[in-house]
């Protein structure tokens, strides 16, 4: 038990700065009123369905939960259920064989609901393609709102995308600090983005 | 003296590993296969081919690890007579292989004991051969899922619980049939096939230039372990020899992968037995060396970094001073790491008993890789058939015999531990020198065969170049095929909590084995 506290003050906080929203990854204006993004002040749950991908756009998406991202702690989080997500977050071409499973996750989830779309072949099937196994990019399957580009995209690059999805119209200077000083004015991250997003 | 059956023409096939190719017929097909397992041999490959335009047949391959090397069987079939003896009965883990060649190639094992489909779901109908030549790549099918027939299983309080394919944590999709009583576990069905995305029927065609990014993507956690492979099936192919230094860079890149997928599993299996803390430890040193990667070799998980003819990448002095300093520290965090597992009673509770595959199971479902050194089947390409530079390095080989998910921890310990060293000593004796020659196909039909020992296990790409020097056919075969059975075997008396845990000790790849 000692060695294992030493280790944990040894290591200390390495959480880098978050990085803000990238509207240019956004495929189509936001569907919603910035009244109802507010709503993702506290948190905002994710869905992940991988569509098919070669499981390295996965390696990054579980990057996110790694100490230097910290991706819980601007309080998204990933949940085990449609029902209670608000971003689904798709990866890879879209087999065939998993058009039915993604397209009832989507059916499944209430609204208001974003589409992050992540990695070169959730864009167009990338070196997949399209064939009699693969249907090509996730926009062909369900309506997108955030293309995240990347073979697999970077951590950094899926946090830019997921805050575009649910925190359009930011800006990037508008971002908030890491949450190594974050807490000072009591907002969680996502409530000091919007704070100073105005 | 006659001898019964007739023995195989061998001849060898230039390789950086020891191959030997044979046609038979299908009495040699079953008698040489039932040989090698007598001599505790394993089946490696097993998947199929359209070679109508050739030589007139289909036919169906083989590759068997033995004791010289890789054994590469052809057994031709025609239209009249595209059935072949099964030879599950020797090989279980050929079971599913064969059921793979039926779909795609409507080639079948005649006294097969299951008949039914095991990649084709609803993408292409039962008559349909996708990898057949006159298959079109771009036909699109797509027909109604009429429900895949699972083994029921009936008994008092038995119920059936089902699982995916999409999942609650971040994982590839598949689905899972638990049959259970109570909490404990009867029976598991796995169903796969979710992510098949016709790698194989996208590779036809393609130059070698033009193929080797999809290579490197058809399992990305493993993109070195097929890079390597793939550009390996292409040089024995074309008969080129490497550079020294490129050869070299490959095993770092290599040694990396396996580090860096150990330190990510050691996290993850940490925390799925409840000590959060291994996975925030874990994790970050396996992000310290992806953010390495990225500073050295442009690219995190160095996709694209191998390719045929040698490498893609190069690595100047403060390159190699960066990544020795790292690695030092490294091995500092992950000694202290393993001294807390090891002496975590919690975390051990967990582990031990848990999930386990006897190594007399292990031997006879042919568990391949890490997982089957965990339950003491002793094989690793870098030792027994050590292509250069692992001729040079003397790689030291983990066994475990207890075949628990504790074991399939400690060997991943183990393994990350030399593989330290192994990129140490990689990084002070690699040769000066070009990293890469030219990729010359020469003209004619060619066969070439890669095998490497990623991080999960053993790798094989198999490669036909027609008389242009494209692709014909090539199949790749991931280490998953062999040990996805053994995850139905581990799981069974434990309880469907401890799934979870025992899935990601084995943590197999559903997109190398989907294709
Ligand atoms: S985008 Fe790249 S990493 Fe992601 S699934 Fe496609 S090939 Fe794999």
């Amino acid at each position: 038990m000692l060695h294992l506290l030493r280790q944990i003050l040894r290591t200390g906080i390495r959480t880098d700065a978050y990085p803000a929203p990238d509207d240019t990854m956004r495929v189509r204006a936001a569907q919603f009123e910035a009244a109802v993004l507010k709503r993702f002040g506290r948190a905002a749950a994710i869905r992940h369905v991988d569509a098919g991908s070669c499981n390295a756009c996965e390696l990054e998406i579980n990057a996110l939960n790694n100490p230097y991202y910290n991706l819980e702690g601007l309080g998204i989080h990933f949940v085990a259920s449609p029902r209670h997500a608000d971003i689904l977050l798709v990866t890879g071409p879209v087999s065939r064989h998993m058009e039915t499973a993604l397209k009832r996750t989507y059916d499944a989830m209430p609204e208001p609901k974003f589409v992050v779309a992540a990695g070169r072949c959730a864009g167009d099937g990338g070196v997949f393609g399209t064939s009699y196994a693969c249907l090509g990019g996730v926009g062909d399957v369900i309506p997108i709102d955030v293309l995240v580009p990347g073979c697999p995209p970077t951590p950094e690059d899926l946090m830019r995308g997921i805050l575009a999805a649910i925190a359009p119209g930011q800006g990037k200077t508008a971002f908030g600090s890491a949450p190594t000083e974050e807490g000072t004015n009591g907002l969680s991250p996502l409530e000091n983005l919007h704070a100073h997003g105005g | 003296m006659k001898t019964s059956p007739p023995p195989i023409a061998f001849e060898e096939l230039a390789s950086a590993v020891p191959v030997r190719r044979g046609q038979v017929d299908p009495d040699t097909w079953v008698a040489h296969c039932a040989a090698v397992r007598e001599g505790g041999g394993r089946l490696v490959a097993l998947w199929g081919a359209d070679e109508r335009a050739h030589s007139g047949n289909y036919a169906l391959h083989a590759c068997l690890a033995e004791r010289q090397g890789l054994t590469w069987l052809t057994l031709a079939l025609n239209d009249a007579a595209t059935s072949y003896p099964s030879l599950h009965a020797i090989f279980p883990a050929a079971a599913r292989m064969q059921r793979a060649v039926r779909d795609l190639l409507g080639l079948q094992a005649h006294d097969a004991p299951d008949s039914r489909p095991w990649l084709r779901h609803n993408a292409w109908g039962e008559h349909q051969f996708p990898l057949r030549k006159d298959f079109d790549a771009a036909t699109a099918v797509g027909q109604p899922d009429d429900g895949y027939p699972f083994v029921p299983v009936s008994g008092d309080g038995v119920h059936e619980i089902a699982v995916g394919p999409v999942h609650a944590g971040t994982i590839e999709p598949g689905h899972f049939r638990f049959s259970v009583v109570g909490e404990k576990v009867l029976r598991l069905e796995e169903r796969l096939g979710y992510t098949h995305k016709g790698i194989e029927k996208r590779f036809e065609g393609l130059s070698v230039e033009e193929a080797a990014p999809l290579a490197g993507r058809i399992s990305g956690d493993s993109t070195s372990a097929y890079a390597w492979a793939y550009a390996m099936a292409v040089e024995s192919a074309a008969g080129i020899s490497l550079p020294a230094r490129g050869v070299w860079l490959r095993a770092l890149l290599l040694e990396r992968e396996r580090m860096a997928n150990h330190l990510g599993d050691l996290g993850a299996l940490g925390n799925d037995a409840g000590l959060a803390f291994g996975l925030a430890q874990f994790s970050r040193l396996k992000e310290n060396a992806l953010r390495a990667n990225q500073a050295i070799f442009g690219h995190r998980y160095a996709m694209d970094a191998i390719c045929p003819g040698g490498s893609a990448v190069t690595l100047d002095g403060a390159g190699a001073s960066r990544l020795l300093h790292e690695l030092n520290v490294l091995e500092d965090e992950v000694r202290r790491l393993k001294h807390i597992y090891d002496e975590h009673a919690g975390l051990q509770d967990r582990l031990l008993t848990t999930g386990r595959v006897t190594p007399a199971l292990a031997a006879q479902l042919g568990l391949s890789g890490l997982a089957g050194r965990a339950s003491g089947q002793a094989w690793d390409l870098r030792v027994q058939f050590p292509h250069a530079p692992y001729d040079q390095l003397d790689t030291r080989m983990t066994t475990h015999r207890a075949g628990d998910v504790a074991a399939r921890v400690t060997v991943r310990m183990e393994e990350l531990l030399e593989s330290l060293r192994l990129c140490r000593l990689i990084l002070h004796r690699m040769p000066p020198g070009p990293v890469a020659v030219p990729c010359r196909i020469p003209p004619g039909r060619r066969m070439g065969v890669g095998w490497v020992e990623g991080w999960r296990g053993e790798v094989l790409v198999a490669l036909t170049l027609d008389d242009d020097g494209r692709i014909e056919r090539l199949h790749a075969h991931d280490p998953s095929w062999q040990n996805w059975p053994a995850l139905e075997h581990a799981i069974m008396g434990n309880i469907v909590p401890d799934f979870p845990l025992i899935n990601k000790s084995f943590n197999l790849s559903y997109s190398g084995h989907d294709l």
